[in-house]
């Protein structure tokens, strides 16, 4: 052990100088900037002191050093914090896997506290045989997982009219992204036998909105899922304990919460959240229903108003997420012009299907300022359109389904905020 | 040909199991447990109760259930939705979609009153509670008489306003083929301006020029009323009125009655349901923690239930607290 250390030593002091040579002087003069490092020369206190033992917080937070990571809500959006939506720091994470503590969470009466024992699922209608099944019920069915992101349909849904909220969190953060495991809906309605007239489902919470959507059978039996587990952990309150539902690629509100009632139907239910909300009102006043898919979209999540350049000049990664609910993401293009000219950034892994995608983008900053953006295209050959052209389309009487490009001006100090473009 | 091989190997091992028969697991569900959770209303009726309720009985409930957040005609309150009103909007600017002018279906009306509502107190309404609240939002909406009476038999009689109103998703036809053309790299426009800012408005959270410090007060003597200061303070209320009533009459709305504030504690007014933030704090509102609490409400006792974001201006939060002294 003791002899590797030397070796050791002297490798990475080789590392060092290999680096050095390619760096600007400036970056690696200690001496110009006023001498030796005492967070090297001195001895400090976590070198000498122990820290926490285990179990210091048996289950865990993040360090206190990162408490601005947090959700955060826009208290002038609703009328009440119990029906409401909050947003997901992205500008603050990368990789794609959203971490459950602030992955954002929309209720439409609160979160509630439902214990497994206490949960039950109802598989009722036109089935061959009405069902009841307790969460240990469920745990003994064949597993199934996914990594998918869950997008409210009103993601930057209040930039339709305009640039208003700075900040990715609040312009995009309306989204999470995690690896979710239950059992596939298929399975479940296997058990119960739906009978020919079975066109839809009706599925429904078990919280005071009981809030409830109709899918059809055919999203059902293709890849919806009820999940127990996301990221590995019990979803969290905010996100259904014990039991919420999975609708890949469609749009949040379908992803019921605390779910306890699946109801095979012949028609739709057309309940309040998908008649007189979630449909999109064209310009001409007529509205589009059954607005379903999220389509491709993506945002640069740094940098951007709330994560500033703060280095200077040089070396700059641009990153960002991208994300469809018709596939894969196959290619996301950056500008630095506002849509003049493009570079197609790095995914940092093969796009999955109904996944977000982590993009980078190697940029050597010059110090001007610069239009951000980011275009997603997927698989299937959808480009991620600007604001205008769906504007051009559809007005700006819709709340849901903006989609449109972001544009943060990133300013020569390195400062950003959002805006748009001609 | 081993590479054929892995990926089928592959899908095998990744596949979701196929299940020839049922596993057996679960039980049945009993007639009155399907009785008890299925309750959804669809366009054409099916699923409603027996029972029945007219307008006027329908405005009592209206007025006791849901008028602190709907209004006393259901023209809404400050961010709560109007049910009622919003004729001919929906190709404007900013449309008011209300029952009336955008829900397509009676039935949503009916199964989101019956499952939801009220806000706080969801799933206790009588079939013929809800029958008289559905009938009252139909006539705040001009669409029946106040003669009227809604049951189950004359539901699908009612037609409404914007059922035409509505097409299924075109995306498919109407964008994809824009949207899926090849992406321009190179000199894609000439030119590119700035149109807009975010910080015009300021509406970010935590972006927001600091509050105004409130300026303590100097005074410790009871103040002289000052007539220009109240009628100054009746205006500046208006911001206030969606949640809280004062003067003669005044009662309990989202917010509690504010007659007598000034000098009381804080969680004081009885059969008000205050946040345990409120309830347990040991305030006193003199002009002082008005002050403070009135500049920046969340701030000044987090976990309140004021959802007001504050007046920023000294002499607002001055005009507010006389016209508060002057309904002692």
């Amino acid at each position: 052990m003791s002899k590797s250390v030397p070796t050791s030593r002297r490798g990475i002091l080789r590392a060092g100088l290999a680096a050095g040579a390619l760096l600007p002087a400036a970056s690696l003069s200690a001496r110009a900037q006023g001498g030796p490092d005492p967070l090297i020369t001195e001895v400090q206190d976590w070198a000498s002191y122990t820290g926490e033992g285990v179990d210091e917080t048996p289950y865990g937070l993040p360090i206190h050093f990162e408490a601005d990571v947090i959700r955060r809500n826009v208290p002038w959006l609703t009328a009440d914090p119990i029906s409401s939506i909050n947003f997901t720091p992205i500008h603050a994470l990368d990789g794609t896997i959203t971490p459950a503590g602030c992955a954002f969470e929309r209720h439409h009466s609160g979160a509630i506290e439902l214990a497994k024992p206490d949960y039950r699922l109802m598989i009722n209608g036109l089935v061959d045989r009405p069902l009841v099944f307790t969460y240990a019920d469920l745990e003994r069915f064949p597993r199934h997982s996914g990594v998918y992101f869950c997008e409210c349909a009103a993601n930057s849904g209040m930039e339709w009219a305009g640039a208003q909220l700075n900040g990715s969190q609040y312009t995009h953060g309306m989204i999470h992204n995690m690896e979710y495991v239950g059992v596939s809906l298929k399975t479940l309605l296997d058990e119960a036998g739906i009978q020919p007239e079975g066109k839809w489902l009706y599925v429904e919470g078990a919280d005071a909105s009981s809030n409830g959507r109709s899918i059809p059978l055919e999203k059902a039996l293709d890849d919806c899922m009820i999940a127990f587990k996301a990221n590995g952990e019990a979803l969290r309150k905010e996100h259904g304990y014990p039991v919420r539902l999975i609708v890949p690629g469609w749009e949040g509100n379908l992803w019921v919460k605390w779910l306890r009632r699946i109801e095979v139907t012949s028609g739709p239910v057309e309940s309040r959240e998908e008649t007189s909300k979630y449909t999109d009102t064209l310009d001409n006043g007529i509205s589009r229903k059954w607005t379903w898919v999220m389509d491709a979209k993506s945002v640069v999540t740094a940098p951007s108003p709330q994560s500033p350049i703060q280095h200077g000049k040089g070396p700059l990664v641009i990153t960002g997420l991208a994300w469809s609910g018709r596939g894969v993401i196959t290619r996301v293009d950056v500008s630095t012009d506002g849509g003049k000219n493009w570079q197609t950034a790095r995914l940092a892994a093969p796009g999955q299907r109904m996944a977000m995608t982590r993009f980078w983008l190697e940029h050597d900053w010059n110090g001007e300022e610069m239009l951000l953006q980011s275009r997603a295209i997927d698989e299937t050959g959808y480009v991620q359109p600007t604001k205008e052209a769906l504007r051009d389309i559809r007005g700006e009487n819709s709340v849901y389904h903006n989609n449109g490009i972001q544009t943060w001006w990133v300013r020569e100090d390195g400062s950003a905020e959002n805006v748009e473009v001609s | 040909m081993s590479k054929c091989l892995d990926a089928i190997l592959l899908s095998a091992l990744l596949a979701t199991p196929v299940l020839a028969d049922p596993l057996g697991l679960g039980r049945d569900a009993l007639p009155e447990e399907i009785a008890a959770w299925d309750v959804d209303v669809m366009p054409d009726g099916t699923g409603l109760p027996e029972g029945s309720g007219d307008v006027m009985t329908g405005e009592e409930v209206f007025l006791e259930k849901c008028a602190a957040c709907h209004g006393d005609f259901a023209e809404g309150l400050g961010n709560w939705p109007p049910l009622a009103g919003g004729e001919d909007t929906l190709d404007r600017k900013d449309p008011v979609k209300t029952v009336g002018s955008y829900w397509p279906h009676l039935s949503t009306v009916w199964d989101y009153v019956n499952r939801s509502m009220p806000f706080g107190q969801a799933q206790l309404l009588t079939p013929d509670e809800t029958y008289a609240i559905t009938a009252y939002i139909l006539y705040s909406n001009y669409l029946v008489e106040e003669d009227f009476v809604l049951s189950r038999e004359n539901f699908s009689e009612i037609a409404m306003p914007n059922a035409e109103g509505f097409i299924i998703d075109d995306r498919s036809d109407a964008e994809y083929p824009l949207f899926t053309v090849e992406a321009c790299m190179q000199d894609c426009k000439e030119s590119v301006e700035i149109t807009m800012h975010a910080s015009v408005i300021d509406v970010t959270p935590g972006e927001a020029a600091d509050e105004e410090e409130a300026s303590p007060a100097s005074n410790e003597e009871e103040p002289a009323v000052d007539p220009e200061l109240v009628a100054a303070g009746e205006k500046q209320f208006n911001k206030c009125k969606a949640c809280h009533m004062v003067g003669e009459d005044a009662q309990n709305r989202v917010g509690p009655v504010l007659n007598g504030i000034i000098g009381r504690a804080a969680g004081a007014v009885d059969d008000y349901t205050y946040s345990s933030a409120m309830a347990e704090a040991e305030i006193i509102w003199d002009d002082e923690e008005l002050r403070a609490f009135l500049g920046d409400p969340k701030g000044f006792l987090p976990g309140n239930k004021m959802s007001f974001p504050g007046l920023k201006a000294s002499e607002d939060i001055d005009a507010i607290i006389a016209y508060l002294r002057a309904h002692p």
